[in-house]
């Protein structure tokens, strides 16, 4: 592969550690130094803690940036990396529960559903649903969990991963599970659902999880796809809220990249990666810093990875021009509140509280929430996942005081109005809505900040502020993501590797696409 | 933009378009990139031998147009096309191919650097699209101005004397592929010394509302007695720029942007203008694929074929011996008048890197609508078929 000292890792968000951390186990003590170059001064990216209010960190109010629930770490990453030997807690289980305005809430488990005014029929037929459509997702497992396989000039790996793949859909699957799958796989989950289910409520609860993070809504097609990749995660383990937010997942990913060897530097924000001739040669720093290597992973999106850092004069024409058409732009905000005291919601408990909350009432309000989007404006009557992570966790805040974390869709990137303009409006917006479940809850706001995709963008280097660095369309996915020529995790750019949520499989806080990229390093490398 | 029953010219008319008219006796048009343009004026030998031993005058005004300018021109342009552009100096003009990412040839054309002005890329097919693609990221601002441009191509051996007698100053100091700028008539017009027919000639270019003027002047000199010129078609064309050894995308190969079927697009060394390529500069699209082919041997060429008898091998196979196994095919050619020979050119498999041995044309021909076939042996020309000292000479020498 290369005789050069040095492997570098552009920026430290939990895939770029996994990926470090690999790398570094797997080479053993052959000479190399792993660096992972964060250009925050954090490490974890759109995974880390954040303070907010007035008195910042003290005294003030800690919370999950980005992501604020646990729901798909991968478990082989966990044994792999030795996590728990790193510090990693996940923290609590939790279920969800979708918000009825007259206390009528209903709770969904991973297998079960519960709550006032449900049909019998339709609780049996959440648990068959649920049932089924793991089943899918674990049928998918080969696919989901491996290089995607390129379908010319297949190597081994590709051939079993298609082999498997086949085999789980056929056998694993069975004959008739098999062609309910090739039926649905492809269309949105709004027909799905309503072939399935008579309530409303638990309709618009489940779509929203189809839709969180995406541009699309219930009637989008390949809805069903996106939910059976939210899906993964229920295969092995259980949502969760880290205590300490985000941050102190990827903390521990640091302690076992520190462990293996790696070279972790913040603030050291790569302004260029060097390219000659078609190959890397290393890396300029903002601060005038050169450091030369031959082997650059980049854990940033692909849009900054080759139109910013390469720049388009090192690349093909075409290359360069379908990372430019890739579709970036995100629709999520996240609000944040400091709340003085408990909010209080009609009929639930303060152990309910803690759970993650969704505010998604029916189909249609999905729908028309996401509208708005395609338009270029927030929504009306927004889609909201709530967590209050500090029900269960006190070291977010002082005595008295609670975080309130809120996942808002649909939030454009690209919003008509600017988002100067916008932001404290559709903040205005979402604690009025927040108002209707939790009665009087402005009146306890003591800070407030909402993060929208142009400020993540801007805080979190992300070009879109899309959570996962590029929507998960179907023609952005598997073996075309970010875009065919690039999805095995090399690129047109010798000694350049993507590592990050833009490569397959995507977003989330899995660190599946920095393991699988590490791994087709390491198979490079022999 | 335009009249309402714009739709109802389906061909659009060139500012010499009038002119042309009164020349062309057999009304033989066709298109040639949306442009009525003629085939034929009215007898193809004698429109040949303007070419070759007179002056011949040719519409060049379809030929696509455009002008990059802005602070990374040249990088933009080192990047588009396979040849080193950094040392194209002001007011000389090169020959180019481009390719797509996997190294094949999407088109060719040449570069005029116009100084201050910017750059002049024409090319064969419309390739605004491609050029916009490959523009991002750079500080360039490109304009397609094929229709802006009126140009003539004026060639032949008395196609210097034409163009002095015209009135166009000091053209016998321009050197092969040099610019210049002239006062005609109190209008300016540029002439840079370069064209397809392989022969001495100048391409003059004008804004449109001059286009009639030049033209006139041009023909006055016949007018006046001093020189036959004589306007040709495209047939003429086709028949000198075989001679001369120029490829023509499209025609003796599938363009890249156009080719459906895998391996049925060429690459620049496939094509036999490998010379153009220069794998040491700085990265240009295609580059990478470019290398990669070149560390194996090549698979194919395009070649320059003189094909024995007196049959033409119009869109024959080609085989390895007489009746042997068939390695290629013909894809344009012509009758050469000056040469006395079928001249082709051919593309045909490679074996171990080399042309196969000898080469066998199996030529169907009619004689009184009945059929016949033969076989005609054809030896590969490396060289232009057809050269001639005047074409590169400055001063080019009084004819």
């Amino acid at each position: 592969m290369t005789n050069s000292k040095t492997i570098v890792l552009v920026g430290g968000g939990h895939n770029g550690l996994v990926c470090a951390t690999y790398l570094a186990k797997g080479l053993g003590p052959a000479g190399y130094t792993v660096q992972v170059l964060e250009a925050r001064e954090q490490i974890g990216g759109a995974a880390s803690t954040r303070c907010f209010g007035q008195d910042s960190c003290k005294g003030g109010f800690r919370v999950s940036a980005v992501a604020h629930v646990l729901h798909s770490l991968d478990p082989q990453i966990g044994r792999d990396l030795n996590l728990a030997n790193a510090g990693l807690d996940r923290g609590p289980a939790i279920e969800t529960i979708s918000l009825g305005r007259n206390g009528d809430h209903l709770t969904l488990s991973a297998t079960a559903v519960s709550g006032n005014g449900l049909s019998k029929v339709d609780i049996e037929s959440y648990a068959s649903f649920k049932n089924e459509f793991r089943s899918y997702a674990k049928a998918l497992k080969p696919l989901m969990t491996n290089r995607p396989p390129r379908l010319k000039n297949m190597d081994r790996r590709d051939l079993i991963t298609l082999t498997q793949l086949g085999w789980a859909l056929r056998f694993g699957l069975g004959a008739n599970s098999m062609l309910e799958f090739l039926r649905v796989g492809g269309i949105n989950i709004y027909d799905v659902l309503n072939e399935q289910f008579d309530s409303e409520r638990l309709k618009g609860a489940i779509a929203a999880d189809a839709v969180i993070g995406h541009h699309m809504g219930p009637r989008t097609p390949t809805t069903v796809l996106t939910y059976l990749h939210r899906l993964q995660g229920e295969l092995h383990s259980p949502q969760t809220l880290p205590p300490g937010g985000m941050g102190k997942v990827t903390e521990a990913l640091a302690e076992a990249a520190r462990i293996a060897g790696v070279h972790i530097r913040t603030g050291a924000k790569v302004t260029r990666i060097l390219v000659r001739d078609g190959s890397v040669t290393g890396v300029a720093l903002d601060s005038g810093e050169r450091i030369d290597t031959e082997l650059v992973v980049s854990n940033a999106d692909a849009k900054t990875t080759f139109l910013k850092l390469v720049g388009t004069q090192d690349l093909d024409a075409m290359f360069a021009h379908r990372i430019r058409k890739t579709r970036t732009n995100g629709t999520v905000a996240k609000l944040h509140l400091g709340l003085k005291g408990l909010p209080e919601v009609n009929g639930m408990s303060v152990a309910q509280l803690g759970q993650r909350l969704l505010i998604a009432p029916d189909m249609g309000y999905v729908e028309h929430a996401f509208n708005h989007a395609k338009y270029g404006e927030f929504s009306e009557h927004p889609v909201l996942e709530i967590t209050l992570p500090s029900i269960t966790d006190a070291s977010l805040t002082r005595d008295g005081y609670h975080v309130m974390s809120v996942v808002a869709c649909f939030a454009p990137y690209a919003l008509k109005t600017g988002w100067d303009q916008g932001r404290e409006v559709f903040a205005d917006r979402i604690v009025s809505l927040l108002g209707a479940y939790f009665p009087g809850i402005a009146s306890q706001i003591v800070a407030r900040e909402l993060l929208t995709p142009v400020d993540i963008e801007a805080q979190y280097n992300i070009t879109g502020g899309h959570w996962h660095h590029g929507e998960l369309g179907i023609d952005q996915s598997f073996m075309m993501r970010p875009v065919h020529g690039a999805a095995q995790y090399d690129t047109p750019v010798d000694g350049l590797f993507l590592c990050g949520a833009a490569a397959h499989p995507g977003g989330g806080v899995t660190g599946v696409p920095g393991r699988l990229a590490a791994e087709r390093i390491l198979a490079l490398s022999r | 933009m335009v009249e309402k029953d714009h739709f109802r010219q389906v061909l659009q008319h060139s500012p010499f378009h009038d002119r042309i008219e009164e020349h062309n006796l057999i009304k033989n048009w066709m298109s040639w990139n949306g442009y009525q343009t003629a085939r034929v004026l009215d007898t193809l030998s004698a429109e040949y031998f303007a070419i070759r031993s007179g002056c011949s005058v040719m519409d060049l005004t379809p030929m696509e147009k455009y002008r990059i300018t802005g602070p990374d021109s040249l990088a933009f342009l080192n990047r588009l096309v396979a040849r080193d552009l950094s040392k194209l100096k002001p007011n000389r003009v090169t020959y180019v191919v481009w390719c797509n990412d996997d190294g094949k040839v999407l088109d060719d054309g040449t570069i005029f650097h116009l100084g201050d002005a910017g750059y002049r890329l024409c090319s064969q097919h419309h390739q605004l699209d491609w050029l916009l693609i490959s523009s991002q990221g750079f500080d360039v601002e490109i304009a397609e101005e094929t229709h802006e441009v009126a140009a003539l191509a004026v060639q032949g051996p008395t196609s210097c004397a034409v163009l002095r007698a015209a009135g166009i100053d000091g053209l016998d100091q321009l050197k092969p592929f040099g610019i210049q700028y002239s006062q005609l008539l109190g209008f300016e017009v540029m002439v840079s010394r370069t064209g397809y027919t392989g022969d001495l000639g100048y391409e003059v270019w004008t804004e449109p509302r001059h286009a009639v003027d030049l033209w006139d002047a041009i023909f006055a000199t016949k007018h006046r007695g001093l020189y036959d010129v004589r306007v040709i078609g495209l047939d003429a064309l086709e028949m000198v720029r075989i001679e001369a050894g120029f490829i023509m995308p499209g025609d003796d190969f599938i363009t890249a942007e156009t080719a459906v079927r895998a391996d049925h697009d060429r690459s620049p060394f496939e094509l036999g203008v490998g010379w153009t390529v220069n794998l040491d500069k700085p990265y240009f699209t295609g580059k990478r694929a470019l290398i990669k082919e070149k560390s194996s041997a090549i698979k194919r060429r395009l070649v320059k074929l003189v094909v024995e008898g007196n049959k033409p091998p119009v869109d024959s196979f080609l085989y390895d011996a007489m009746k042997g196994k068939r390695i290629g095919t013909i894809k344009s050619q012509t009758w050469s008048p000056i040469l006395k020979a079928n001249l082709a050119m051919a593309d045909i498999d490679y074996i171990n890197g080399k042309a196969p041995r000898e080469i066998w044309a199996e030529i169907y021909y009619q004689k009184e609508l009945t059929w016949h076939a033969t076989w005609a042996r054809t030896t590969v020309s490396e060289k232009p078929f057809w050269s001639h000292p005047r074409k590169s000479a400055t001063p080019p020498g009084p004819y």
